[in-house]
C-alpha cells in the first residue's frame, strides 16, 4: 500500500495534456483559468480548435511575446493574448449566447468537488469571510454540451474531491461528463463514477481508496462493448 | 444639426446625481473609462448603483469610486481580482453591498433592458445559491429561472473612435459590456480616443449606432489602469 506523499500520477500539465487527446478536431472551446488553460498547449497537430474566451473574443491565440502585449487585448483571467487569423471581437451579450445558446462545444474547468451525478462546486468554499465571485462559471456549465473538468483527484490534505455529495455550493447541477485526474480518468454515467482509464504506476483499489464515492471498475462498464 | 461631443469629461457627467444607477463598461481593465470615471469622483455624486463586471483595481478607476465612499451598491459577477482590496474590505464592513450576478445573466439583463423585455427565463444558476429567490418554471422538461433586465441612469462607457452622431468603433476586448450598456441607460456617455467626420465609419462597420449615444468628450491618449496601478497612483 502507498501513501499519499507517494510520487506517483501526472503532473498539471499531463493532465492538461491527457484531456487535450479527447478533444475532437473543429471543435469550439472555452478553457477555464489555471490548469484548463494549458490543454491548448497540447493539442495534437493537425487537429484545429477556436478557442472562445468570455469577455468578447473566438479566436484566441496564445500569451504574446514579452513587451508586445495589449490591455485591451486580454482573456477572461484578465491576461494579455493575441488573436488568429480568422478571430472575431463581439460584445458580452453576443459571447454568452455562443455559451447559453449551445454554440460552444467543449467546456475544461477545474473543480473543488465533483459529485457522482455530475454535479460541480467551483466557485466557492462557502467561507463566510469570503468575497463571492462566480464570474462565468455558471453560464459555462448551463449551457455549453460537453464538460470536461481537470482536477487534483484529492485535495493537498489527501480528502477526495469525487464525493457522493458536494458539500461546497454548486456551480451547477448534472452537468459534468469527464473528469481528469492525476491518477485517473473517469466519466460521469447514470450508475456514478465510471473509471475509463488509469494512469501508469496505480491501480483501480488505489484510485478508489481515493474516491469519497463508488468507482464503477472498467471491466464493469455497461456501456462496454466486448468484441 | 446634431452633435453629440462636448467639451470636457466635468461637462459629460455634471447631471449624474445622488442615488443614481450607473452602468460602466469594461471588462477588468479592458475598456473601462477612467478619465469619466475620475470626473465623476470629481463631480462628487454619491449613493450610487454601479453596474460592473468587476470592481476595479488598484486605487483608481472604479476602485477609487468606491473607495471614495460613492457606490452604495455594486452589481457585479466578480469583484475579487487581483490587486483589488477596496471593495472587499467596504464590502466586509457592511458600507457597500453587492448583488452577485452570473456573468452572462449579467450580460443578457442589460441587453433586455435596453431592449425593453423587462424579464426572461434562463437555466444558468438553476440548483444553486443565486437561483434562491428566484420564480423557477420548466420548459421542454429543463428548469430555468426568471431574471430581470436592467436598466440604469447613466452608461459611461470608452471607445476607440466615434463620430458626432455617436457611431461607435471599439477596441479588441475592450468592447465588452459597452455596446449592451449604451442600450440600456436612458443617458449614455462616451469618452472616444478620436472623433471623426461622419461617413468616416463604414455604416457596415459601425458597432454602436448612435441613437444609443448623448455625450460624446475625446480622450485621445486614455490612461491604462494596470500601468497606473503599477506607478502606485491613488486617485484623486
Amino acid at each position: 500500500m502507498s501513501d499519499a506523499t507517494t510520487a506517483v500520477g501526472l503532473t498539471r500539465d499531463e493532465m492538461a495534456g491527457r484531456a487535450a487527446l479527447d478533444i475532437p478536431d473543429g471543435s469550439y472551446v472555452n478553457l477555464g483559468i489555471g490548469i484548463p488553460e494549458r490543454v491548448a498547449k497540447y493539442v495534437p497537430e493537425g487537429r484545429e480548435l477556436t478557442y472562445h474566451t468570455e469577455n468578447g473574443l473566438l479566436g484566441m491565440g496564445p500569451s504574446p511575446e514579452p513587451g508586445l502585449g495589449e490591455p485591451e487585448l486580454i482573456n477572461a483571467g484578465k491576461r494579455q493574448v493575441t488573436t488568429v487569423p480568422g478571430a472575431a471581437f463581439f460584445h458580452h451579450a453576443d459571447s454568452f449566447v455562443m455559451i447559453r445558446g449551445g454554440h460552444i462545444d467543449l467546456c475544461v474547468l477545474g473543480a473543488l468537488q465533483v459529485s457522482e451525478q455530475g454535479d460541480l462546486a467551483n466557485w466557492s468554499t462557502g467561507a463566510p469571510d469570503a468575497i463571492p465571485a462566480v464570474g462565468g462559471a455558471m453560464d459555462l456549465v448551463a449551457g455549453v454540451k460537453t464538460i470536461y473538468v481537470i482536477t487534483q483527484h484529492t485535495t493537498r490534505t489527501g480528502e477526495p474531491k469525487l464525493v457522493e455529495q458536494c458539500d461546497y455550493p454548486l456551480t451547477g447541477p448534472n452537468v459534468v461528463d469527464r473528469i481528469y485526474t492525476d491518477l485517473a480518468v473517469i466519466d460521469i454515467t447514470p450508475g456514478g463514477f465510471q473509471l475509463m482509464e488509469l494512469v501508469q504506476g496505480v491501480d483501480y483499489g488505489y484510485v478508489a481508496e481515493r474516491t469519497g464515492a463508488d468507482l464503477i471498475p472498467i471491466e464493469d462498464d455497461p456501456r462496454r462493448v466486448d468484441t | 444639426m446634431i452633435d453629440k461631443r462636448v467639451a470636457t469629461t466635468a461637462e459629460a457627467v455634471a447631471d449624474v446625481f445622488d442615488g443614481a444607477t450607473v452602468m460602466i463598461g469594461g471588462f477588468g481593465e479592458a475598456g473601462s473609462p477612467i478619465e469619466l470615471i475620475h470626473a465623476l469622483i470629481d463631480q462628487g455624486a454619491t449613493d450610487l448603483t454601479v453596474v460592473n463586471n468587476n470592481t476595479g483595481s488598484g486605487e483608481v478607476g472604479l476602485a477609487a469610486l468606491i473607495k471614495a465612499g460613492r457606490v452604495s451598491k455594486m452589481i457585479c459577477s466578480y469583484p475579487r481580482t487581483a490587486n483589488s482590496t477596496v471593495f472587499p474590505e467596504l464590502y466586509r464592513s457592511g458600507r457597500t453591498a453587492l448583488e452577485l450576478v452570473p456573468q452572462g445573466t449579467l450580460a443578457e439583463r442589460i441587453r433586455a433592458g435596453g431592449a425593453g423585455i423587462p424579464g426572461f427565463y434562463t437555466a444558468t444558476s438553476v440548483g444553486t445559491p443565486l437561483q434562491e429567490g428566484k420564480e423557477l418554471r420548466s420548459f421542454d422538461e429543463r428548469d430555468y429561472v426568471l431574471e430581470r433586465g436592467l436598466t440604469a441612469d447613466f452608461a459611461i462607457i470608452k471607445c476607440r473612435a466615434a463620430d458626432r452622431y455617436g457611431n461607435l468603433l471599439f477596441n479588441k476586448t475592450a468592447r465588452n459590456f459597452s455596446p449592451i450598456m449604451a442600450t440600456a441607460a436612458k443617458t449614455t456617455i462616451v469618452q472616444a480616443q478620436e472623433v471623426v467626420e461622419p461617413g468616416e465609419i463604414d455604416p457596415e462597420t459601425v458597432v454602436t449606432p448612435g441613437i444609443f449615444v448623448h455625450r460624446i468628450v475625446t480622450v485621445p491618449d486614455p490612461a491604462h489602469e494596470s500601468e497606473l496601478v503599477a506607478a502606485g497612483v491613488s486617485y484623486p
